[in-house]
């Protein structure tokens, strides 16, 4: 119907964004990326375009996702619609000093070589504005700490998807403990077999039940990592 | 053509029992964590034979050969692509001796797991691609003397109509089983409804259709209820997982005993499922204790929900997707562009 159309140009601020907030739910990359470029266009921070539209746009998405109401396949399509807003405006972001969301070195454990459920984190976490380190399958507890070295991550993930490769984990966790560098990072793991005892008794900083509580356990990590003083 | 070794099992028996685990018994066996399980088709034939004799000796009348991972996609990990057509050629003619060997009809399953791949448009896997990846697999293990495919663990549906396609194409009967993993669904959002309905729709549709792995016995029971609410013909398979893993003093294992696994496949039966098998840390003891509880437990009625969960534990999500249409986005629409 006419009456539908919707010229995303007249509309105001605040209806553009909450536009833009269901043009990700829906995953309409197209209208993501003219939508970012009109509130660019009307002087808005690139920030603020990060935060208010297409991060808060993607919470949504991530909480249905968490609640069971939207499945892999939407989110996808969700944070490849944010990711073409993101194209947008990460020059825009570096050139004007914005703060950072945070970034993420995550790999699947050595031996294991699953990973859906990593990629999915990473289409995620990149969904919600972080940037994203992925070191693949099969990583090392060496491998690791050489991307902890070079990419300076605020995040460490870890996926595992057997039994048998899980507490590899711990061999993970326990060497940069003992190379003092444990709480330089926030360390995150996840996986179908495992659960949030296990998390505690590896000694990592949370269990991701899924990609979902993956982006928001993240966001409250880095949020208290930045109000520490000294951090 | 002649009838199909399951077929015809299907035909004389009420309820067929399948295998276990693989990965778990492999790993019993000393398989190092990150090793591709198929290359011990080659390198460690005997370890293979074992399994798969295992499990008959504990009473299956199916098992499936060592090639869930044995697709050009998986094995590309490894750099071993080059490899499909020979292992899984090995993973079935080792399965066909020692079903052979069995003295009964035992029924050799090819298996077939997912590619790991997302298809388009959220991933780069089309399916003109994933049915070339599959057929190069089926035509492997029908060299090697396979009596059907076993498409599992599969949670995208496109991606399950694609292995159609590729058995079709090597000529060889199947059976095909989803993992509901996700608040009762697969993680690509398919209800146990869904599956019941689209498995009819294909043109090579499975001789048994069902559910594996996923999150432990209860669940997998929902989904098998689910299945039949669905109102399916279709002789259903239930392959649960013995459990829910546990982590204690730095060891892993599953917390299903062979009790509970018993308990199990009892309910599946009564449920109307007619091939009941166990999934990851089900070994020969769980698989014991099953064929000797379907064989001498008498019939009981068809379990409700609340006997699943009075039996075999409660269940991971409220819901399993099915029934309402909670599932379905309801975000309030501010209106609609274009169509």
């Amino acid at each position: 119907m006419a009456d539908d159309e919707i010229i995303l140009s007249e509309l105001s601020d605040d209806e553009l964004v909450l536009q833009m907030h269901d043009d990700l739910y829906d995953g309409l990359r197209e209208e993501i990326e003219e939508a970012v470029n009109i509130l660019i266009e009307r002087g808005w921070a690139p920030y603020d375009a990060l935060t208010k539209a297409l991060v808060a746009g993607m919470t949504i998405v991530g909480a249905d996702f968490r609640d069971g109401i939207l499945f892999v396949p939407e989110v996808l399509l969700a944070a490849n619609a944010m990711k073409g807003g993101m194209a947008i405006l990460k020059p825009l972001l570096i050139a004007t000093g914005a703060p950072r969301m945070g970034k993420m070195v995550i790999g699947t454990v050595k031996g294991d070589i699953h990973d859906i459920g990593k990629n999915l984190v990473g289409m995620m976490m990149e969904g919600a504005g972080f940037e994203v380190k992925d070191l693949g399958i099969n990583n090392s507890v060496e491998k690791y700490l050489a991307a902890l070295e070079s990419e300076q991550p605020d995040i460490l993930g870890m996926s595992a998807l057997l039994t048998t490769t899980m507490p590899y984990m711990k061999v993970v966790i326990d060497t940069l403990k003992e190379k003092g560098m444990r709480d330089d990072y926030i360390v995150l793991v996840g996986g179908a077999p495992l659960n949030e005892e296990f998390s505690r008794a590896i000694g990592a900083d949370a269990y991701c039940r899924d990609a979902a509580v993956a982006v928001e356990t993240a966001k409250q990590f880095v949020a208290r990592k930045h109000n520490r003083p000294n951090a | 053509m002649a009838q199909d070794a399951l077929s015809k099992l299907l035909s004389q028996r009420d309820w067929l029992m399948a295998d276990g685990a693989t990965g778990t018994n492999l790993f019993n066996m000393g398989l190092e964590a990150g090793e591709p399980p198929e290359f011990w088709n080659t390198d460690r034939p005997d370890n293979i034979r074992a399994l798969y004799k295992s499990a008959v000796d504990a009473g299956s009348d199916i098992f499936l050969t060592n090639s869930f991972g044995g697709n050009a996609a998986r094995l590309k990990l490894h750099n071993a692509q080059g490899r499909v057509r020979e292992l899984n050629k090995v993973a079935a003619s080792l399965g066909r001796e020692i079903a052979d060997e069995s003295g009964r009809i035992v029924v050799v399953a090819g298996s077939v797991g997912p590619t790991g791949e997302i298809f388009e448009p959220m991933g780069n896997l089309t399916h003109k691609t994933a049915v070339e990846i599959f057929h190069e697999q089926a035509e492997g293990l029908k060299e090697g003397g396979a009596d059907i495919l076993w498409v599992e663990t599969m949670s995208a549906f496109e991606e399950y109509a694609a292995a159609a396609e590729a058995a079709q194409l090597a000529g060889m009967p199947w059976c095909g089983t989803m993992s509901f993993d996700t608040a009762g669904r697969t993680m690509m959002g398919i209800t146990s409804a869904a599956l019941a309905g689209m498995v009819e729709n294909l043109a090579n549709p499975p001789i048994a259709f069902g559910a594996n792995c996923g999150v432990g016995a209860s669940d997998l029971m929902r989904t098998v209820l689910g299945f039949e609410t669905a109102g399916t013909a279709r002789p259903i398979i239930a392959k649960g997982n013995a459990g829910i893993p546990k982590y204690h003093n730095g060891h892993i294992h599953y917390d299903g005993t062979p009790d509970l696994m018993a308990e199990y496949a009892v309910l599946a039966r009564d449920a109307g499922v007619r091939i009941i098998g166990g999934c990851c840390g089900t070994m020969p003891n769980h698989l014991r204790a099953m064929r000797q509880a379907l064989e001498t437990r008498p019939k009981g009625p068809r379990p409700t929900v609340d006997d699943i969960k009075a039996a075999l534990g409660g269940f991971s999500s409220a819901s399993d997707g099915t029934g309402d249409t909670s599932g379905d986005p309801k975000r309030e629409r501010r209106g609609r562009r274009g169509q």
